[in-house]
């Protein structure tokens, strides 16, 4: 199968931070988990992936990408008009992308708060918004991240069974996230950073139940590494 | 007239703080030219006016001094400054999350601008307000380059300095209280719009 995004050597720099990646491959409908410790370039790697950085050296190449930030802004306007503002960014006519909005707002289960600001909305409302909004683009890659870390058990279901369903569309999902047991229970294949470096990749299962490198078995212990 | 300056000083002024902003600021010295305009003194604004286009200024032939003209520039020059920090500084607080959604949903950075603008929308309100409060309450620069020319270039803050020097002190409070009465129904609407 062709990977649907290809990153081919890597090497971003930021202040004394630099993250280097050698070769990765996302392919179409898989969930690849990125773990890694806070700093390790977690979101670095997204944005990068995500073409909002410029590698300093090496290259992205792959489909359309959408990138959902861990705090996804929302405009100061309806939820209908924030769920369409993908839409109406790439031209299409405000009655048809309002149409479409609709819809998914009816299976993000906000189909009742259409009208309502946005900034009204709770935290896991404004993910499942900000969520609809960024598949509403119809991305091939979907880059998220950490978008349950602030969400109580019933929202991160929803949002799971939203990225399941995006995968099982054709599109690649690439989620970074802290929580193991969510990473355990999406991802086909995990992809583990610390400091900037791919420790360890492989499928999932292996992942969690074999993990080669100590970084990676100390991270799964939830020792702390140095 | 106030408004009519505030809508002219608005015009260069709104996209310059716009695109300061998406520029990161304009650096310390921008945005300290900016802030010191902020402060120009009418009376040295009206001068300068004044010496440009007097009769002997390279811009004497267009025959604008003493003319309302004349005044609504003055007073478009003071708020020019005033509407562009008032942008840029609320801009700035949202140029990067602006950008970040619109480049994360596949958008470009010439469609960050557009965004950016509806986005301050409140701010603009504001900005327009503190223009327009600026233009309203300026006596020097509009004596300089108006000449208090009754029933041409007298302006109610001119008018009420008039009354004053005349003794007509109920009349200066009944001028005062009308100018009063329109930068309040202004800014009123101002606010509404910001509610908006």
């Amino acid at each position: 199968m062709r990977p649907v995004l290809w990153a081919k050597g890597l090497f971003h720099r930021h202040g004394t931070f630099c993250l280097e990646v050698e070769d990765l491959k996302v392919y179409p409908g898989e969930i690849l988990a990125v773990l890694g410790p806070s700093g390790s370039g977690k979101t670095t790697l997204l944005r990068l992936l995500a073409g909002l950085f410029q590698p300093e050296r090496g290259r992205v190449e792959g489909g359309r990408a959408a990138y959902l930030p861990q705090a996804p802004p929302l405009l100061r306007r309806s939820v209908l008009e924030n769920a369409a503002f993908g839409l109406r960014l790439q031209g299409v006519a405000k009655r048809e992308a309002w149409e479409r909005a609709r819809r998914l707002l009816a299976r993000v289960g906000l189909a009742e708060k259409a009208r309502q600001p946005a900034h009204l909305l709770s935290g896991g409302e404004a993910v499942r918004l900000a969520l609809a909004r960024t598949l509403l683009v119809e991305p091939e890659i979907l880059l998220l991240d950490e978008p349950t870390a602030s969400l109580d058990p019933a929202n991160v279901a929803q949002v799971e069974a939203l990225l399941a369903e995006a995968a099982l569309e054709g599109r690649a999902v690439i989620l970074a996230t802290h929580d193991l047991f969510q990473a355990k229970r999406l991802a086909k294949r995990v992809v583990f950073l610390y400091l900037g470096q791919v420790v360890e990749e492989g499928e999932a299962k292996a992942f969690f139940q074999n993990p080669k490198d100590p970084r990676t078995q100390a991270f799964l212990q939830g020792r702390l590494l140095p | 007239m106030a408004g009519v300056a505030t809508l002219l000083a608005a015009l260069p002024a709104v996209p310059l703080g716009l695109w300061l902003a998406l520029r990161g600021g304009g650096g310390a010295w921008g945005r300290m030219l900016l802030y010191a305009g902020m402060a120009l003194p009418p009376v040295v604004v009206g001068l300068f006016l004044y010496l440009l286009l007097s009769r002997s200024g390279p811009l004497g032939f267009l025959g604008l001094l003493y003319t309302p003209y004349a005044m609504v520039l003055a007073e478009a020059i003071l708020a020019f400054p005033l509407i562009a920090a008032f942008v840029l500084s609320g801009a700035r607080a949202r140029v990067e999350e602006v950008r970040l959604l619109v480049r994360s949903l596949g958008g470009t950075e010439a469609q960050v601008f557009p965004t950016l603008f509806w986005e301050s929308r409140r701010t603009l309100a504001a900005a327009l307000a503190a223009g327009f409060g600026g233009a309203i309450s300026e006596v020097g620069a509009a004596t300089l380059v108006g000449g208090d020319i009754r029933h041409h270039t007298r302006v109610l803050t001119t008018a009420i300095v008039v009354e004053t020097r005349k003794g007509e002190l109920e009349a200066a409070l009944a001028l005062g209280m009308v100018l009063m009465g329109i930068a309040l129904l202004v800014t009123g609407l101002l606010v509404i719009l910001e509610r908006e």
